[in-house]
């Protein structure tokens, strides 16, 4: 399907640009992406147009090379350095190899953000996390809580015992337990590797260890597809509710079986939203220092830490409502 | 008793119209309607800094076509030279790990070239291999050692004065690799079509037996060639990873698919035998022209490949179908 509508989208872009040579907004803003034909970033597009429509006077250049490669985002960076755009958002395929390129662009006046995969901090201005530890811990835990009103037995279920990531996730979450949430018992924590078949082993093992089990949290995309599934083969949809970082379009029907009330994970069309918005940020004068705060929009705002990194916002929920809409995208 | 009386002529066509009808003279039209174009088509197109940043598109691949322009001439090819860039990167990260500057790192990064073409060269001339599934072959051997000794990991921090190869200027918007480029090209003209050993190339390439028998040592002028290619794979790499400042082992994936792309643009035969030097450097820079234009535009990549793979078909297909036409009228 992508091929042919590309090809007339590619097309009708061209019959635009000749069609009105000068520039028709105010503002050029570029997001690059890592490759085209991504549904992630395709929805960060959708995101980024929307950012643009509610500043005005925006318009986004949505490219990204075919295959994903530095060397293909270096050529597109030096396409919009001699179209002079205002500033370039990027999820670089790689750190270090677009620095020269980025930094020539600075030095032409050219606003540098990145975005999802960032870029070596001289390399751009800020960056952008879809989100940090301390929001992802909080948001596993609140997950299961939300539909936990009288509290009750939760088990968590990572990836393996050395995940750099799902254990500082974890670290975060025992952290946020006693004071925001106190009725929620942590009765363990189990490693499935991220490997479907022990993860479904490690499921198995604490419904049969703990009768009050009430919820399974899995902050990883292997641990809670196999967890969802265990619940189902097992008849125990609606006494236990799995819940943690999972794609929609992965877990689709465990929202829809009921084995699932609800899942989070970054929202692609916020990120680009965001991304448009810092953007247009520094474009419009404001400063990238550490310390310093900046609009994102809707989404709200963000502060800048010592490498001038910054958190958007805690993972997004899926659930009956828009578990629909987002498994199309990603 | 009657006289032969009929001129004949040293050559059929006027050097005037042999060079008018010539692939060199297509390509020089096809490059001037795509620059023309561009300067309609983007008011972005017609500025120095603009051609000058166009030039890195092609350069690093262009560099290497040249040298692979003789190959294929002699009737040979190498698909291994994206791999030798990601090999002698690799290389120079390592020895800039160990402490070398500048001048230590162009040497290995031009010796690792230089060596892995000598190991093409070995395999096909010592072994009598053919040179499409030998550097099939060492394409994913070298790769797969740059992906061995980096993994996930890359190389950073080269030395400031490391930069100028593929960052620096030398005068106003005039890049080092763009004059490198220059140099080089008047080099291999000179090397192809004004010495012995550019015959000898030409003569391999139409008929290597004839050649053998005329006392020409084919397996050298092989092995000298691989050799060549692999050297400016070196270059290549130099210029990359010095316009990158870093090193990962997926470096200028996809290279070798682009620079043959050029040679066979530019109007060197695929099965060997013919070819020169104008017309891969005038495809090196039309293929600049086209992906910077259409950059320009912000076309996405995978129509920009249509774009090129529509113009390599037309390009070749144009002549061929001239020739018909030519023939059908004289019939």
């Amino acid at each position: 399907m992508s091929l042919m509508k590309k090809l007339f989208a590619a097309a009708a872009m061209t019959a635009a640009v000749f069609a009105m040579p000068a520039s028709a907004a105010d503002m050029k803003i570029a997001l690059v992406v890592k490759s085209l034909g991504n549904g992630f970033f395709d929805a960060a597009h959708k995101g980024a147009l929307e950012a643009a429509e509610e500043i005005g006077g925006v318009e986004v250049i949505y490219t990204g090379p075919t295959s994903a490669t530095a060397e293909g985002q270096i050529e597109i960076v030096n396409s919009l350095i001699a179209q002079q755009v205002d500033a370039i958002a990027i999820s670089a395929n790689d750190p270090d190899a677009l620095v020269p390129a980025l930094k020539k662009a600075m030095s032409r006046g050219i606003k540098v953000v990145s975005w999802d995969s960032g870029v070596a901090p001289e390399g751009r201005q800020v960056h952008l996390n879809p989100s940090d530890t301390d929001l992802i811990g909080e948001t596993i835990i609140k997950l299961a809580a939300d539909y936990l009103p009288e509290g009750g037995d939760v088990a968590i279920l990572s990836a393996s015992s050395t995940a750099t990531n799902q254990n500082a996730w974890i670290e975060a979450a025992k952290k946020v337990l006693p004071e925001k949430f106190p009725d929620i018992n942590l009765v363990a924590t189990v490693y499935g590797d991220d490997d479907a078949v022990k993860s479904t082993n490690e499921a198995k093992g604490l419904i049969a260890s703990y009768p009050d089990l009430k919820a399974i949290i899995a902050p990883t995309t292997v641990g809670v597809v196999a967890a969802a599934q265990v619940v189902t083969d097992e008849d125990l949809i609606g006494k236990i509710n799995v819940t943690g970082l999972a794609l929609p379009s992965e877990f689709k029907q465990f929202i829809d079986n009921g084995a699932s009330q609800a899942v989070a994970l970054w929202n692609p069309i916020d990120l680009g939203y965001s991304a448009v918005y810092l953007a247009h940020d520094l474009a419009t004068g404001a400063t990238a220092e550490p310390g310093a705060t900046l609009s994102i929009g809707r989404v709200g705002e963000v502060t800048l830490d010592d490498t001038n990194a910054a958190a958007m916002a805690p993972p997004f929920q899926f659930d009956k409502s828009n578990i629909e809409e987002f498994s199309k995208i990603y | 008793m009657t006289t032969i009386d009929r001129h004949i002529p040293d050559r059929l066509d006027s050097p005037l119209r042999s060079a008018l009808f010539s692939w060199e003279a297509l390509l020089v039209l096809v490059a001037v309607a795509i620059f023309i174009v561009n300067s309609l088509a983007s008011p972005y197109f017609l500025n120095a800094w603009s051609i000058s940043d166009l030039t890195f598109n092609f350069v690093e691949k262009g560099l290497i076509a040249l040298a692979m322009a003789l190959l294929i001439i002699a009737g040979e090819i190498d698909l291994s030279v994206a791999a030798i860039i990601a090999l002698a990167s690799t290389a120079m990260g390592m020895a800039m790990q160990a402490g070398l500057d500048t001048p230590g790192l162009v040497i290995v990064g031009l010796a690792v070239g230089l060596a892995c073409g000598a190991f093409n060269g070995l395999l096909v001339t010592r072994l009598g291999l053919p040179s499409i599934v030998v550097t099939i072959g060492t394409m994913s051997l070298f790769r797969g050692i740059a992906f061995i000794v980096l993994g996930d990991e890359a190389y950073r921090g080269y030395p400031q004065s490391f930069a100028y190869f593929g960052q620096g200027y030398v005068w106003w918007v005039v890049s080092f690799e763009i004059v490198l480029f220059a140099v080089m090209a008047v080099v291999f003209w000179f090397l192809l079509h004004r010495t012995v050993f550019g015959r000898t190339v030409f003569t391999i390439g139409n008929n290597p037996v004839a050649a053998a028998f005329s006392g020409i040592r084919v397996e050298r002028v092989k092995f000298i060639l691989f050799c060549l290619t692999g050297l400016m794979a070196g270059v290549a790499s130099v210029l990359l990873t010095s316009r990158l400042g870093s090193t990962r082992p997926s470096i200028a994936q996809g290279y070798e698919l682009e620079v043959i792309t050029m040679v066979v643009l530019g109007g060197v035969s695929i099965l060997g035998g013919s070819g020169s030097i104008v017309g891969v450097v005038l495809a090196a820079v039309i293929m600049g022209l086209v992906t910077f234009g259409l950059g320009l535009l912000n076309v996405p990549g995978i129509v920009m490949s249509i774009a090129i793979g529509m113009l390599l078909i037309t390009v070749i297909a144009l002549p061929i179908l001239w020739q018909r036409l030519k023939k059908a009228r004289t019939v």
